[in-house]
């Protein structure tokens, strides 16, 4: 009897102790959910420790551990990442995703239009470009992240400009919330004039014609101010008697002609060295070519300034890079994840990310585009108070070959056709005629397939 | 003897044992049974991505529609895709001779060096065979380098005007087999000094006799001693030269013009970075067949000399 008395306290012991460890976690504050991030890995060191911290935040408030990784773009290793994730439908919870990865794998994330509805009612309209890649389809599928995203402005060695020709860069786009006198010039005319000019001076501007992304996004932003499109927006090609086309391809021509000659060969580092080193007076570029300038070649990083790109008959149009925090639909925590994705996504993170990268960030809420950091940011002070789009800019951002569906644009973007159409008129010695039936080509072989 | 000592054991206590051993008696179960890692091992590592590759090539860019062999078709009609075949084909063959060639002459060099100095010589010789490809390419890539080329610098003090390294297409495309003969001619050197310390000396005392000229002598004694060697490092050395992939991506990344693209970085550009993984894997696949008739021609010349000899 008094052992089986024993037995009874034994196992009621047993059980409370049971209970109460399995609820020890709750009661006590511990972590009950793991999220797993996979964040693009900052050129910028300080970049992802900002990214590292307020997950660190948030998984405190939220009792949820946060692992973080880095994935570099180094020899495309989140492409590779995000391709192995999708096939294998396994890996992290969220990932960040670059320019046209969300509209890829659109049916593998999960529907973000709630986030993205409050945050717009907080912060007002995302900038165009981004909804043209996060949104296809009309549904947000991921979520413009402010890490990693970048536009491409040119960064104007101001001296030479006016040195050779006769530009004062500063006193036309200061750093105010104002134009200067003669912006309202500054457009691809006067550009290639000034291209000339610094080019017989021999420091021409370093302008990539490759086929990589520098390369692809300026030619991008004329073409699209000039409203160049190849493509509609139901994948339609439109080269054939094309008027806006050929007037841009006119003017990239011309541009072309005054580059070094090696410009068909360089990749996205080869314009920033050719600021870096003193050979360039203009590059289109985020700042951190002045960044590496104002630590390698201190007399040229002084000498820099950002301005907005150059506009034509269609408007002024700059060239966007973003990337976008995507939710798998595999993921098991897709509430949490969303609640994480919004706080990152927040004016106060934004500004904190912003300011890690020296500017280099650019939220993608328009009414962001005003942190300190680009007011403080030098020397000069002021250099890249224009690398946001302001409301004097009356600049749009653009991503090469949109409208096209996103499904057919980043083959062509991939494919680098602009600059390839350029090269075969430049380099190749190809009428323009020819080169446009060979971009037919190419862009009908893109629809096909499915 | 294995079957006399079964014999002595009463049947009735070997029922289920003696099915087993006889199984495990036999010379090709334990064949199967030993060569049964290997096997898993091909089919996990080659079969199933073969298999796979062929699968996903006959999807719709959306991976959700089977389409047969339209993603072929579609890449038969591209102005660019031939000029990846062609490329491919170009870069291959030119940088197997190259390699051939010099790695010939190279071996032929070392074989009339004194032992005791061939090892150093060798040593040196075998390190850009050494060093990780990609790294390699990247110093390549360097001296090359559009702006800051040291080569044109070097150039520049004879007088010579820069050359375009690699933004003129012909000069890009000389550029990317420059670097592969570099790093694949010291293999080729190195199977040929095997090959050529294994010529009996007597053949060329004899050929020396009868007063063979040293033209003779490699006419007539070395070519054929070492053509078996020569066809299998030829046909190895165009199954890697022709997937190259990592000289043109770090060099060119395929441009200009898509002038120097071969098929793995041209599959990797519309597979992976344009998205679109059912037409890369066409892309990559259409490296099968090519090769195939390489492989075929080569090993049926192998196969001849060898019954020649028998």
């Amino acid at each position: 009897m008094s052992k089986l008395e024993v037995t009874r306290r034994a196992a009621l012991g047993a059980g409370v102790a049971t209970v109460g460890t399995l609820s020890a976690p709750a009661v006590f504050g511990q972590p009950t959910t793991t999220i797993r991030c996979g964040f693009w890995d900052h050129w910028v060191p300080a970049g992802n420790d900002v990214l590292r911290r307020l997950c660190a935040q948030w998984g405190e408030r939220n009792r949820a551990n946060i692992n973080v990784d880095f994935i570099t773009s180094v020899g495309n290793q989140n492409l590779l990442t995000i391709a192995a994730q999708a096939q294998s439908r396994s890996g992290h919870d969220i990932l960040s995703f670059p320019t046209w990865e969300p509209a890829a794998h659109q049916r593998m994330l999960v529907n973000v239009d709630d986030v993205m509805g409050r945050l717009t009612r907080k912060y007002g309209p995302v900038t165009p470009a981004a909804e043209y890649l996060g949104k296809p389809g009309g549904n947000w599928v991921a979520i413009p992240a402010v890490s990693g995203t970048q536009m491409k402005p040119a960064c104007v060695r101001f001296d030479l400009m006016q040195q050779h020709a006769g530009i004062d860069i500063r006193a036309m786009w200061p750093a105010e919330n104002r134009a200067g006198p003669g912006a309202d010039t500054w457009n691809w005319d006067t550009f290639a004039r000034a291209a000339e000019a610094c080019n017989r001076a021999g420091v021409p501007f370093g302008l990539p014609m490759g086929s990589f992304t520098d390369a692809v996004d300026w030619l991008g932003a004329l073409f699209a101010s000039y409203g160049a499109n190849v493509m509609d927006e139901r994948g339609n090609i439109t080269v054939r008697n094309n008027a806006n086309l050929r007037a841009a391809v006119d003017m990239a021509v011309r541009i072309s002609r005054q580059l070094p000659n090696d410009v068909w060969a360089w990749d996205d580092a080869s314009n920033n060295r050719a600021l870096i080193s003193g050979r360039s007076a203009l590059i289109f570029n985020p700042p951190s070519a002045w960044v590496s300038a104002r630590r390698d070649n201190p007399a040229v990083g002084a000498q820099c300034w950002t301005v907005p790109v150059p506009s034509g008959p269609q408007g002024r149009f700059v060239g966007y890079l973003p990337y976008f925090w995507g939710i798998w639909n595999f993921s098991r925590v897709q509430g949490p994840a969303k609640e994480l994705l919004e706080f990152l996504s927040d004016r106060e993170q934004a500004d904190a990310q912003t300011s890690t990268s020296a500017g280099y960030d650019i939220p993608p809420f328009l009414s962001m585009n005003d942190f300190n950091v680009w007011s403080t940011e030098g020397p000069p002070v002021g250099t890249v108070y224009n690398y946001p789009l302001r409301a004097h800019h009356n600049a749009r951002t653009s991503v090469a070959f949109a409208p096209a569906p996103a499904n057919l644009a980043v083959q062509a973007y991939n494919q680098a056709l602009n600059t390839k159409l350029i090269a075969r008129i430049v380099q190749a010695n190809e009428s323009v005629d020819q080169a446009f039936g060979w971009l037919e080509r190419e862009l009908n072989t893109i629809r096909r397939g499915g | 003897m294995a079957d006399s000592m079964s014999a002595a054991i009463p049947a009735v206590a070997q029922p289920r044992s003696s099915s087993l051993q006889k199984l495990a008696r036999r010379r090709s179960s334990i064949a199967f049974l030993m060569t049964l890692p290997l096997i898993c091992v091909i089919l996990g590592l080659v079969v199933y991505p073969a298999g796979y590759a062929i699968y996903l090539s006959m999807l719709s860019r959306r991976m959700d529609e089977f389409v047969g062999l339209t993603q072929y078709d579609i890449l038969i009609e591209n102005d660019t895709f031939w000029l990846v075949v062609f490329q491919s084909c170009f870069f291959a063959v030119t940088a197997v001779i190259a390699k051939a060639a010099i790695g010939f002459w190279l071996a032929h060099m070392l074989h009339h060096i004194p032992t005791k100095g061939q090892r150093k010589w060798r040593g040196m010789l075998l390190v850009p065979w050494v060093i990780p490809p990609a790294l390699s390419t990247l110093g390549w890539w360097w001296m090359y380098d559009p702006t800051y080329s040291s080569l044109n610098w070097i150039l520049a003090i004879f007088a010579v005007p820069a050359v375009p390294w690699l933004g003129e297409p012909w000069w890009a495309r000389v550029s990317v087999i420059i670097v592969n003969v570099w790093y694949g001619a010291p293999f080729f050197m190195i199977m040929y000094l095997a090959a050529l310390k294994s010529v009996p000396e007597q053949l060329y005392e004899a050929a020396a006799i009868d007063g063979a000229s040293s033209w003779q002598r490699l006419r007539y004694i070395t070519l054929p001693m070492m053509q078996n060697i020569i066809s299998i490092t030829v046909l190895f050395s165009l199954i890697v030269t022709f997937a190259n992939y990592d000289i043109v991506r770090v060099l060119t990344n395929g441009g200009p013009r898509d002038l120097t693209h071969l098929f793995a970085t041209y599959a990797f550009q519309v597979g992976i970075l344009s998205g679109n993984i059912p037409r890369g894997a066409a892309v990559s696949l259409f490296m099968l067949p090519l090769l195939a008739i390489f492989a075929f021609f080569i090993l049926r010349g192998v196969n001849q000399r060898n019954k020649e000899m028998m």
